[in-house]
């Protein structure tokens, strides 16, 4: 069976099944608790579970991601929330040098299951420091498991998977995304693994490659291409660590032409490291330099038309598209 | 405490004593490398404190970690061999001298980011009571660790959730090489704890007893379910910051001046007051002795790490 369901849906609901079926599991995180989240991405779970498994912490990001931390090294699964990636910064430490390490360095002593929810992206004109999309940077670290979905069922597959991983993940959700609708299995057992690209859009003549919000951005311009009579593949990445290039590989080997979406900037970007590794993997089968499409390299600006220009969006999408046929 | 207790707390801290000052001579020699921070002169401060800790309850502390890491019940062995970088090592030789640990002991590391353990301290107490479990958590951070943010938001969400946490700080008057009233706006670190309003008290940290009995009132508050505790222990590192710390920011007559009043001497006395013969603390310290060279001999003669280990315990799942 399936249910047509918001993003915050499946994410509310996928946390409860999970709760449903271990104790352990507890969330907490700024205004997670009797608000239900500031998305609405925790609601009904308060009143659900009670207030010693749902519960709402001071802002204070270091000791929000360290109280997950400490709790998962003595047993428990905790799903914290950072209200917004941007505030992720004030727990980096935590996340990069806590959260990824205490797992090896400690020989293996320790494990860390973990799942920090936090949510990503530009277009709500919130200015500079609150529309990052820094994900990509928590991928660097060897340790983390970064997960970013782009459909309320992806959500939901993912974030059980997340739950239930021994290690730590931060899951990271799409701020202009949470009222999106789309048909979402009701199985309670309905799982993804984590890392495994997925083709969302077959296509012959060029592969594109995005997540989050910018697979959606790219099956819009791939639409508009079919009309023109391009057929674009479009594969959704789903996690970018573990990062599952071997769908892309395989499809670049058909089509011969890349592009790499990524709603943050270019420079050090995501696009970087997937069209490295098509160069690498496929330098035979290349018909054309891969073309990246991405954020403009300024702080975002507030003003709604400055801000559309510099982000991402499909026609951008369909000019890369057509700079490499 | 009766006698075996207290010849029990005594050897452990000469086997501390003894294992740093080894240490400081493999250090020399180029067969530990890193950063090395020694706990000498601090012994009663680790030793008292934990011996009033329960089975069930946590050790965490900061990257001066050997003391803790015996007075947890670890054998000198695992620790030689781990700073060797040795894969017999508490932690294969992943961690090194600043990240000692053992799970089985409930001593949770060695953390090397000042203050960062102050959080995760608190994530280990919420767990505890989470379960139900009438366990506490000691967390140990210097004086220096009190002016970062970590330790403000710890403490004050450990009271707000009312966790079961013995915040414990070793204030050695040095952060690094910085004056405690050059670095914090009150020297009287006990003080800060009243902003989270968190009960504190304060103890002479060369005297093992008061040490003791301070962490005893201490962990029955918290394990009574008050929620969290602030205990300063004012103590005095007689090396460096770290290893190879010779900078003239405290004079020798400071350090002489401590080291008149050594924690490890000054419980020697209490021993022999209080009857215990000579012969019996000689003995003792011989098989400290015989108990850190067996260690060095251990680390040395175990193998280093594979290579290929590099590859492991960097996720649960592959």
């Amino acid at each position: 069976m399936m249910s047509v369901i918001t993003m915050a849906k499946a994410i509310s609901q996928a946390i409860a099944e999970e709760m449903e079926r271990d104790p352990g599991i507890v969330v907490f995180g700024e205004e997670v608790a009797v608000a239900g989240g500031t998305y609405g991405a925790t609601a009904g779970l308060y009143e659900r579970f009670g207030p010693e498994r749902v519960k709402d912490t001071p802002i204070s990001e270091g000791v929000i991601v360290g109280a997950a931390v400490g709790a998962a090294m003595n047993g428990l699964r905790p799903v914290a929330e950072i209200m917004g990636i941007n505030f992720a910064f004030l727990a980096m430490d935590q996340i990069v040098n806590h959260a990824a390490k205490v797992h090896s360095m400690f020989g293996g002593q320790f494990k860390c299951p973990l799942v920090i929810r936090t949510t990503s992206g530009g277009g709500r004109q919130l200015a500079a420091t609150h529309s990052q999309v820094v994900e990509h940077l928590f991928a660097h670290f060897p340790g983390l498991k970064v997960v970013a979905p782009s459909t309320p069922a992806d959500a939901k597959g993912l974030l059980k998977a997340s739950i239930r991983s021994d290690d730590p993940v931060m899951f990271v959700e799409h701020a202009t995304m949470y009222s999106e609708r789309g048909e979402v299995p009701d199985d309670p057992n309905f799982v993804l693994p984590i890392g495994k690209s997925d083709v969302k859009r077959p296509g012959k003549d060029v592969t594109v490659v995005a997540y989050s919000k910018m697979t959606s951005v790219s099956l819009k311009a791939a639409q508009q291409l079919a009309a023109e009579g391009v057929e674009a593949e479009v594969i959704d990445l789903r996690s970018l660590r573990p990062l599952d290039l071997a769908p892309v590989f395989e499809s670049f080997k058909k089509t011969n032409r890349a592009v790499v979406v990524e709603e943050s900037w270019r420079t050090y970007g995501l696009g970087a490291e997937v069209a490295a590794r098509i160069y690498e993997e496929c330098f035979d089968y290349l018909d054309a330099p891969i073309q990246r499409v991405a954020q403009k390299e300024v702080p975002l600006p507030y003003s709604a038309e400055l801000e559309r220009y510099a982000l991402p969006k499909a026609s951008d999408v369909i000019e890369a598209v057509k700079a490499v046929l | 405490m009766d006698q075996a207790e207290m010849l029990r707390l005594y050897k452990q801290m000469v086997v501390i004593r003894l294992l740093e000052e080894k240490c400081e001579e493999l250090y020399q020699k180029g067969k530990i490398g890193g950063f090395m921070h020694l706990y000498i002169g601090q012994e009663a401060t680790g030793v008292g404190a934990v011996s009033a800790r329960l089975p069930q309850d946590n050790v965490i502390t900061a990257y001066r970690d050997h003391g803790l890491a015996v007075a947890c019940g670890m054998s000198p062995r695992v620790i030689i061999a781990e700073m060797l970088g040795k894969a017999t090592g508490c932690c294969k030789g992943k961690g090194g001298s600043m990240h000692l640990a053992d799970v089985n002991l409930k001593f949770w590391g060695g953390h090397a980011i000042v203050g960062a353990h102050i959080a995760l301290a608190t994530g280990l107490a919420w767990a505890d009571k989470y379960r139900g479990s009438d366990a506490v958590t000691l967390c140990f951070f210097g004086e220096g660790a009190t002016n970062i943010g970590y330790f403000h938001e710890g403490l004050n969400l450990a009271a707000v959730w009312k966790l079961p946490c013995v915040f414990i700080c070793e204030n050695n008057s040095y952060g690094m090489w910085t004056p405690v009233a050059n670095a914090s706006a009150v020297t009287e670190i006990r003080r800060k704890a009243v902003a989270y309003g968190m009960p504190s008290d304060q103890a002479d940290g060369m005297d093992l007893l008061a040490v003791r009995a301070a962490a005893e009132k201490a962990l029955a508050h918290v394990r009574s379910g008050q929620g969290p505790y602030f205990l300063e222990i004012i103590t005095y590192r007689y090396r460096g910051h770290s290893m190879g710390d010779q900078r003239p920011y405290r004079t020798q007559e400071e350090i002489r001046r401590w080291q008149t009043n050594d924690p490890i001497g000054k419980f020697e006395k209490v021993l022999l007051e209080s009857g215990v013969a000579q012969a019996e603390i000689d003995r003792l310290e011989a098989q400290a002795e015989a108990d850190i060279a067996d260690a060095v001999q251990f680390a040395e003669a175990s193998p280093f790490p594979a290579l290929d280990d590099i590859w492991t315990d960097i996720y649960v799942e592959n």
